[in-house]
């Protein structure tokens, strides 16, 4: 095909492809790396190629004891938690029951866990910010945690249906033949071969209500300030720093778990963290 | 023997059901009280007036919502088609594994971060118009903020592109290679065994990538409040602004049934697709 391979390096593929390369690391990194000088700038005006000057002064002020990013901070991790625990707690059974049992009406129930999926979500939160509001639980923890819950639940659900259905029947089915109750069984053998598999979908459903800003900014204002929600209002009243350093803080976990999980979840279930 | 069956099945449906009643209050009924409450007048009677209200109100938005989903959709489409093949066909293996290891980092940035990124970086003084006022691609004098429709296409596409690219790699990694090493001993060049052997093998996953893109960008909310939040606008916004600003939820749950019907399409060879696959994995 190409008698140039001898002796010489073909130079200008060598040369697209690196400049290819390179356009694709601009594009990737470059948004990232304006909104790590913001987060450093002490000031910055137009029309400046770099801030005028560098400091860490925002970070004291994001970081200081009573300032309103720790207490964010604090009040989303905490709702991130009970979030995780309330769709644990509902998706493992299903997740099992999808991956192991005999199910009637077997398609309509996976159509049913399939659908929030499908669906655009601004109809779901508009009109159960409207329930939640009549009965009380709007601006409150427990009625934020809800509908974090309820999205984590669908992502947990195939998490945990998946790590379930990796694990080798046949030793069930040993332990059974063994004299072992189904209960017991389940705690000593299922339980914990799928674990790393929950384990990952514990993360998920964390990660996802560490990020997430729709449901929350609908069903928690005024009362619910989550660490999204104060980057949002500081990015609509102009504080850039602020907004960045904030941004900053939800990156860092998401990426940190990104170049761990992708090695052992699927694609389709990757792809749903993150909104 | 068949009553131990029945006990299964049992089981197996008091297992799922807390997740099904949740799935059900929190997807569902929503879902219905969109339909109802679009169509509810004040004195509880069927009324087309909310729905004429919005259509009045939003149509431009209602475009433009169009728009710019297409759009992004489409330019997803092109990029995650040109990522995922050179991941998974291209010459060079130092530049495939580089790829691999770039294209994935916009998957878990939260759309609000995204918002945030880019609403610096297409500023008018943003990074993007530095990089291309210093490389001579533009003069300073025409550098401009990208920050209306175009901002949320470039958002939309950097944010959704990792996501369908690996599905796709996914998928053209598992096409037969004795199919691909055949065309190539025949002297077809790269693209057309792109175009005539793998893209068709592959059209299936494509087409969930997309149309799952496709309902997330009709669900965010803080991309297009921090790039464009000026009419015209997603209708995404004009929802948040009728609810907000108005109390208006009979309005906002026309506008809301309106974005279930753009996606429904969608939606529905998403599930046949999806359930088809899940099926027989019992």
């Amino acid at each position: 095909m190409t008698t140039a391979r001898f002796g010489r390096v073909d130079l200008l593929p060598m040369l697209t492809r690196g400049l290819f390369l390179a356009l694709i690391a601009f594009v990737i990194f470059g948004p990232l790396a304006n909104l790590v000088l913001w987060a450093f700038a002490e000031r910055w005006y137009f029309p400046n190629k770099f801030p005028n000057e560098y400091g860490l002064s925002f970070w004291y002020r994001v970081f200081q004891p009573r300032g309103n990013a720790l207490a964010s901070l604090g009040t989303s991790v905490w709702i991130a938690v009970l979030t995780v625990i309330v769709s644990l707690a509902v998706a493992v059974p299903a997740g099992y029951a999808l991956a192991r049992l005999r199910l009637p009406w077997r398609a309509g129930i996976l159509l049913l866990f399939l659908l929030p999926q499908a669906i655009p979500n601004m109809p779901v939160y508009v009109n159960i910010a409207r329930v939640f509001y009549t009965i009380g639980l709007n601006g409150t923890v427990a009625g934020v945690v809800l509908v974090h819950a309820a999205h984590g639940l669908v992502l947990a659900v195939w998490i945990a249906s998946a790590a379930f259905a990796a694990v080798d029947a046949s030793l069930e089915e040993a332990s059974r033949n063994l004299g072992a109750s189904p209960w017991t069984c389940f705690r000593t053998v299922t339980l914990p071969l799928a674990a790393p598999g929950l384990i990952a979908s514990a993360i998920f459903v964390f990660l996802e209500s560490l990020d997430e800003f729709t449901g929350t900014y609908f069903v928690g204002v005024p009362d619910v300030t989550t660490l999204p929600l104060l980057m949002f209002n500081a990015s609509m009243g102009g504080n850039y720093q602020i907004a960045s350093i904030t941004a900053l803080l939800l990156l860092v976990p998401s990426i940190a778990f990104m170049l761990v999980v992708e090695r052992f979840l699927k694609p389709e279930v990757l792809a749903m963290v993150g909104r | 023997m068949r009553s131990a069956a029945a006990r299964q099945q049992r089981a197996g449906l008091a297992l799922v059901s807390p997740a099904l009643f949740v799935v059900a209050l929190f997807f569902i009924l929503p879902m219905l009280m969109s339909v109802v409450l679009a169509f509810r007048g004040k004195d509880g009677g069927l009324t087309f007036e909310h729905m004429a209200k919005a259509l009045d109100l939003y149509r431009n938005d209602l475009v433009f919502t169009v728009g710019i989903t297409v759009l992004s959709t489409v330019g997803i489409a092109v990029c995650a088609i040109l990522i995922a093949s050179y991941v998974t066909l291209g010459s060079s293996e130092r530049t495939r594994t580089a790829l691999r290891w770039l294209y994935r980092w916009p998957l878990f940035i939260p759309f609000i971060v995204t918002g945030q990124v880019m609403r610096t970086f297409l500023a008018k003084n943003g990074m993007l118009n530095h990089v291309l006022v210093g490389g001579g691609l533009i003069d300073a004098a025409s550098a401009q903020s990208l920050l209306d429709w175009r901002g949320i296409v470039i958002a939309f596409v950097w944010k959704q592109v990792p996501f369908v690219t690996l599905l796709l790699a996914g998928a053209m990694a598992a096409v037969d290679s004795q199919h691909i090493e055949a065309a190539r001993n025949l002297g077809a060049p790269r693209w057309r065994v792109l175009v005539d052997i793998v893209l068709p093998q592959v059209r299936g996953t494509l087409l969930v990538g997309l149309v799952l893109s496709f309902v997330t960008m009709l669900s965010v909310l803080s991309v297009p409040m921090m790039i464009n939040p000026n009419s015209p606008t997603l209708v995404t916004v004009d929802i948040a602004y009728r609810i907000n600003t108005h109390g208006d939820y009979a309005v906002a749950n026309a506008l809301c049934l309106l974005s279930l019907l753009l996606a429904a399409g969608g939606a529905a060879l998403y599930l046949r697709h999806a359930v088809a696959k899940a099926v027989p994995a019992a």
